[in-house]
């Protein structure tokens, strides 16, 4: 008899997601889907509203890389406009996004996803939380907590508001960077290298009990597409699309970011409302890839600051070609965070940084633009299209979890595969599906809270809909 | 001039005659609600925010159109006008759409302080969500029915002041809109002299300049006492 198996965020999520488990007759699981019914409504918002506004509007898209999807959306108002912001704008912009990525990934490795790393997979699910870390690894965790912090402040003080920056502007950014403000940032920099390190140190010792994970969470083949600089190497603000495949090799170069949809499609299926974007040229399924922080890693030669790059080079011997296990996200997350707040330094030493011209002005130059930039959890892009004044007529958004959509669903079947056993859930199942999804951290998972796991039904079905068994966990 | 005596909630005061009973209560550090009244230009009695009770009369009062009478007893603040007040901004928000965290004006906004003031942390009446336009065309400055309050005072100040009368009212209740010359568009009004003053006395985020992202819009009110000083005085003092 063909059973489905659901599981289902209950509360405290917003834009919902559930996971269906398809089993056959035999018992073995026959495929898996991941739904996520996000808020897509916002590209309608948009409409008719003036351009200038829309970084304010974007920045309420997402509580957790709010900096990210304003850094598009300006990016996308400065080709309105026609315009080149100043250089100390830029440099704003790129400290502002680095501290993004610093934050947003904090949050996914050490509230999230250290509970499960550090505690085990199958520990008490009562004592395999935030508190309970706290409890064993006080330090550890302190340490991951004022990393945030750090990301958080930086934001707060260039951008005024810790939550929903309203900072950057079409043409630049609102503020001029104080004296002040740039030295307190300053003062977090020896401290956070120093967590990170034993972060990291911490991770990688922790791999070898995790050898089952890493090769059945999310380890396939497929392409990685992420921005690269002028000379190949990590690049978060602005620069060109690599993509390149599971060996390694550059399957696409120097594309401009700006025409993503020459080479990005998005296809739509009827049982999720996040379309499956993937490389045009190979088709669909097919040309699915990976983006966010594996995939930055996977397509950047090198990092261009010296701690992260001796990480990076490690990390790159995991693989003869791109490094494929989903699991490594966490691995990629840290190596980024690293490198990260070796950036931070490097700006706040910039004298440009508190430069006072920080906004060019023009009137609407064009009628369609495209910004992008890397968000922590990868490449976005913001496509509006304005009238001769500036009202908005159409706006498009590529997000992370649309681009990670193909290879999500494929890592829940994955992990269901190996780790569902129908006719009888337990709470370790539940976790590696769970796991599974949360590699890529994407958004749904941002928006549960600190506690570490998301809540949770799993329920057991047959063809006929009735319930064989079920889990629930809130 | 002739001197009037009044009691306002519990003080004696001493008004001119012909003043307003908003205007003698704010002279003596009476903070009345208000939002279509604006100093330097005449008062319609728009908003109802100024609402007062006059001892021995049985309705309620717009404190910017009653003027001043010997022995009156004015309260401004009691259980019953911060329920009227209350009220009437809460249905202010819901009559059109006012979303703060996301308005050009959010932070330097009338209504919004006036909100919070009055303490509306939520709207108990249904919200219309209303469709309405945002008119762009004008090259420096933007027009936003989402957050018009109809107040005139773009009205009063672009008549009055500037003498353009560019704005004026048309439709009538749930319709009833603020127009540019005969509805055009405002990019096309040929009476339009660009001068900006509706934009600085518009209390919200209607009226704006273009090119100011959320919260970015603050508005600058203290032209139009210089201006009406000015003409009315001959001295030019800010
Ligand atoms: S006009 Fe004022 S009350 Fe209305 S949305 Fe804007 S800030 Fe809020
Ligand atoms: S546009 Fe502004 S000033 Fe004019 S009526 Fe509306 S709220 Fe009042
Ligand atoms: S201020 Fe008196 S009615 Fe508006």
């Amino acid at each position: 008899m063909a059973e489905r198996i659901v599981i289902h965020p209950v509360t405290r999520i917003e834009g919902h997601a559930k996971i269906s488990i398809y089993v056959d007759a035999a018992g073995e699981v026959e495929s898996a889907q991941f739904h996520v019914t996000e808020f897509r409504g916002f590209e309608k918002i948009c409409e008719g509203r003036p351009f200038h506004e829309m970084p304010g509007l974007m920045s309420r898209v997402c509580g957790i890389c709010p900096v990210s999807h304003v850094i598009a959306s300006s990016k996308a108002g400065d080709g309105l406009l026609g315009v080149d912001p100043p250089p100390a704008a830029v440099l704003q912009r790129r400290l502002l996004n680095y501290a993004q990525v610093l934050q947003s990934h904090a949050l996914s490795f050490f509230h999230l996803s250290s509970p499960d790393l550090l505690l085990g997979l199958d520990s008490p699910p009562e004592k395999r939380n935030m508190f309970g870390l706290v409890e064993r690894e006080p330090d550890f965790i302190r340490r991951g907590i004022r990393l945030r912090q750090f990301g958080q402040r930086v934001i707060e003080l260039a951008g005024g508001k810790r939550v929903h920056p309203v900072w950057g502007t079409p043409g630049g950014v609102l503020h001029p960077l104080t004296r002040e403000a740039r030295d307190e940032m300053a003062g977090w920099i020896t401290e956070s290298i120093e967590s990170l390190q034993i972060a990291l140190g911490r991770l990688k010792s922790l791999l070898d009990s995790l050898q089952e994970e890493i090769r059945h969470l999310g380890n396939f083949p497929s392409l990685f597409l992420g921005t690269v600089n002028h000379d190949g190497g990590l690049e978060y603000y602005d620069g060109l699309i690599r993509i390149v495949d599971s060996e390694g090799n550059v399957v696409a170069d120097r594309l401009d970011p700006r025409r993503y949809y020459t080479f990005i499609e998005e296809a739509s299926e009827e049982w999720t409302f996040v379309k499956f974007a993937y490389y045009k040229p190979l088709g669909y399924p097919g040309g699915k890839y990976r983006v966010g922080p594996l995939a930055r890693l996977n397509v950047a030669q090198h990092a261009g600051t010296p701690l992260a790059d001796r990480e990076m080079r490690e990390f790159k011997q995991r693989s003869r070609g791109a490094v494929c296990e989903s699991f490594h996200y966490h691995l990629a997350r840290l190596i980024e965070m690293l490198h990260s707040v070796e950036r931070i330094e490097e700006l706040l030493n910039d004298p440009e940084l508190l430069g006072e011209d920080v906004r060019a002005r023009a009137l609407p130059n064009r009628r369609e633009a495209i910004g992008s930039c890397e968000a922590p959890r990868g490449t976005l892009f913001h496509h509006y299209t304005v009238d001769r004044d500036g009202t908005m007529r159409k706006a498009n958004l590529l997000i992370a979890t649309g681009q990670n959509n193909q290879a999500m669903n494929m890592a829940v079947e994955q992990a269901a595969r190996r780790f569902v056993r129908p006719g009888h859930l337990t709470e370790g199942m539940l976790n590696r599906v769970e796991a599974a999804i949360r590699c890529f951290d994407p958004c749904l998972s941002c928006s549960t809270h600190a506690i570490g796991r998301m809540p949770l039904v799993i329920e057991l079905r047959d063809k006929s809909g009735r319930v064989l068994d079920r889990i629930t966990r809130s | 001039m002739s001197v009037k005596t009044l009691q306002i909630d519990g003080k004696m005061i001493t008004g001119s005659d012909g003043d307003s009973i908003f205007t003698v209560a704010w002279e003596h550090g009476i903070h009345i609600p208000r939002l279509c009244h604006i100093g330097g230009i005449s008062d319609v009695g728009a908003c109802r925010l100024c609402l007062v009770e006059v001892e021995g009369q049985r309705r309620l009062q717009a404190s910017c159109l009653t003027p001043v009478q010997e022995g009156m007893v004015v309260h401004t603040d009691t259980e019953r006008l911060r329920a009227q007040r209350k009220l009437i901004v809460e249905l202010l928000m819901a009559e059109r759409n006012h979303v703060c965290a996301v308005c050009v004006a959010n932070g330097a906004c009338e209504l919004q302080d006036l909100a919070m003031r009055l303490g509306v942390d939520h709207v108990r009446v249904r919200y219309r969500f209303p469709s309405l336009p945002v008119d762009l065309t004008h090259e420096r400055f933007g027009m936003d029915h989402n957050r018009c309050i109809l107040c005139t005072r773009c009205v009063r100040v672009c008549d009055e002041v500037e003498g353009a009368h560019t704005w004026d009212v048309a439709g009538r209740g749930a319709g009833c809109r603020v127009i540019t010359d005969m509805g055009q568009p405002w990019g096309q009004s040929d009476t339009c002299t660009s001068c900006g003053k509706c934009v600085q006395v518009c209390p919200t985020g209607a009226l704006f300049s273009k090119g100011k992202t959320v919260a970015e819009m603050e508005k600058d009110r203290g032209f139009l006492k210089y201006i009406v000083t000015a003409r009315e005085k001959g001295q030019w003092i800010g």
